[in-house]
């Protein structure tokens, strides 16, 4: 009994910075329509590893390998700059803990939901701005609000407009450090359901960093558990919060506040 | 009859790290079968790894040997040894588990947590909705709690919730931990009505079940797991 083809894998990736480790060995495959929690204390290499398999910084050594949508599965450092920065902007999305560095904060909130739109051609101004009050509508944001800047938006709105912005196009895999890292708790909680329904809907497949265990319970299928840049454990969500085998696993969970 | 679920030299025991290292034992060796369309009961004292038995079976707790064969349409199974990505299929389409507890989705209507893993199957989602709103009328939930989050109900509601979302599906193999646990008599015996639908479906069904009138409705064998404690 074998599975479909993974979307994506990452086969040995490691990243070094000098003689600092990033990331060491990290081997595992993503299927579609799965949701991916990657886990760990702060330094262990999470978002070194998000990085590398959004294409945002290349491995030291190892592959991280793509299936595009009507294709043959690629290492996405050996296809060029200008083919990497399509499956950016149409086939994945980047969410970043600080909305302020995945929105641009000077221009509309319209205009910051169109953007991948016309990147990828779009160029009807109506049809736009009705796509993008119906993304707003999908996430919570108040509409009337499409022409102010995200300067004037609270930290939950930023986020819900950061990720209308990387939906709008469709995308079938979403990397995502800590998005609702810096929100209150209310916040977060109304957010995450958000999100769960999106990736529902979508059938988005994701990658999630979070320090939060919490946040990976509600949202993650699966989980790998990174410490000092490798992986120590990986198993379904439940098996991981219910029964951890490594050490620094049962701290891990051990760790969590009752709800 | 042949058996949907074949349990052989089955052990587990807990490492615990945080405690020096202790190990604990909890089954030196599991074996026994369940046929389609039987209802086997897990028996014995708390404590002596019922619950534990389950969750291996459903993938939850990894076990230190043994197996734990699965019959599916593709072949036998082996949860023990089963990557991530074949439990998660087995658990959409065979394996259902229902505890007595609601892991609570906030926000999603009842009819639709209810309905989610058949959608989740690709049943149209009016037909899904239908065979929602038939478990939780027998389940005697009112209806003008159905377009509501379940998250703001009573235990027993939530409950019932649970059930109603674990037998949505007709799994070929049913895991129940204590499903009626703190009902009272009319919603026991809804819930033992389905659980015995279930088995005429033919559905394997593997339970704990701490009431004795509940057992003895629904028990076609009894496991004794204190049997399995000791090392053959």
């Amino acid at each position: 009994m074998s599975g479909p083809d993974p979307l994506l894998s990452a086969k040995g990736v490691t990243k070094l910075y000098g003689r600092q480790v990033g990331c060491k060995d990290v081997t595992f495959a993503l299927w579609p329509g799965e949701v991916l929690g990657v886990v760990g204390e702060s330094g262990s290499g999470k978002t070194t590893l998000l990085r590398c398999l959004a294409g945002a910084l290349p491995p030291s050594h190892g592959e991280v390998v793509y299936r595009p949508r009507d294709g043959e599965a690629q290492e996405i450092y050996a296809i060029g700059d200008a083919r990497r920065r399509a499956l950016q902007r149409s086939d994945w999305g980047f969410v970043y803990q600080t909305p302020a560095e995945g929105l641009r904060m000077t221009v509309s909130a319209g205009a910051n939901i169109g953007e991948r739109l016309m990147a990828l051609g779009a160029r009807h101004y109506g049809d736009i701005r009705t796509t993008a009050l119906a993304w707003m509508e999908r996430l919570e944001i108040d509409k009337r609000r499409i022409d102010e800047r995200p300067e004037a938006f609270s930290g939950g709105m930023r986020q819900r407009l950061q990720i209308a912005r990387n939906l709008v196009t469709g995308p079938r895999l979403l990397f995502m450090d800590e998005p609702t890292g810096g929100l209150d708790v209310s916040v977060q909680a109304r957010l995450l359901d958000t999100l769960r329904g999106l990736v529902r809907d979508m059938g988005l497949s994701v990658v999630i960093v979070t320090h939060d265990l919490g946040v990976a319970r509600l949202l993650a299928d699966r989980m790998i558990v990174m410490k000092e840049g490798a992986v120590v454990e990986e198993g379904l969500t439940d098996q991981i919060l219910e029964d951890p085998q490594h050490a620094y696993a049962q701290l891990l969970v051990s760790s969590i506040l009752p709800a | 009859m042949t058996a949907m679920l074949t349990v052989s030299g089955l052990a587990k025991s807990f490492r615990l790290h945080l405690q020096g290292g202790t190990l604990l034992s909890v089954i030196e060796r599991a074996s026994f079968d369940v046929a389609a369309g039987q209802c086997a009961v897990l028996a014995g004292p708390s404590g002596s790894g019922k619950s534990s038995i389950l969750k291996m079976v459903y993938g939850t707790y990894p076990c230190d040997r043994g197996e734990i064969l699965v019959t599916c349409r593709g072949g036998p199974v082996d949860v023990a040894k089963a990557d991530a990505s074949v439990l998660r299929r087995l658990r959409r389409d065979t394996i259902g588990y229902v505890s007595q507890f609601l892991r609570v989705i906030p926000r999603v209507a009842t009819l639709d947590v209810v309905a989610e893993p058949l959608i989740g199957l690709g049943h149209p989602p009016g037909e899904a909705k239908e065979r929602a709103a038939d478990l939780l009328t027998r389940l005697n939930l009112p209806e003008h709690l159905w377009d509501l989050p379940p998250a703001t109900f009573s235990g027993g509601e939530q409950q019932r919730v649970n059930i109603a979302r674990g037998l949505a599906h007709r799994y070929p193999l049913l895991l129940l931990d204590e499903p009626t646990a703190s009902l009272d008599a009319e919603n026991r015996a809804a819930v033992v009505a389905l659980i015995q639908e279930a088995r005429r479906e033919g559905a394997a069904i593997l339970g704990i079940f701490h009431d004795a009138e509940v057992r003895e409705q629904l028990a076609d064998r009894t496991i004794d797991v204190g049997d399995f404690a000791q090392a053959a």
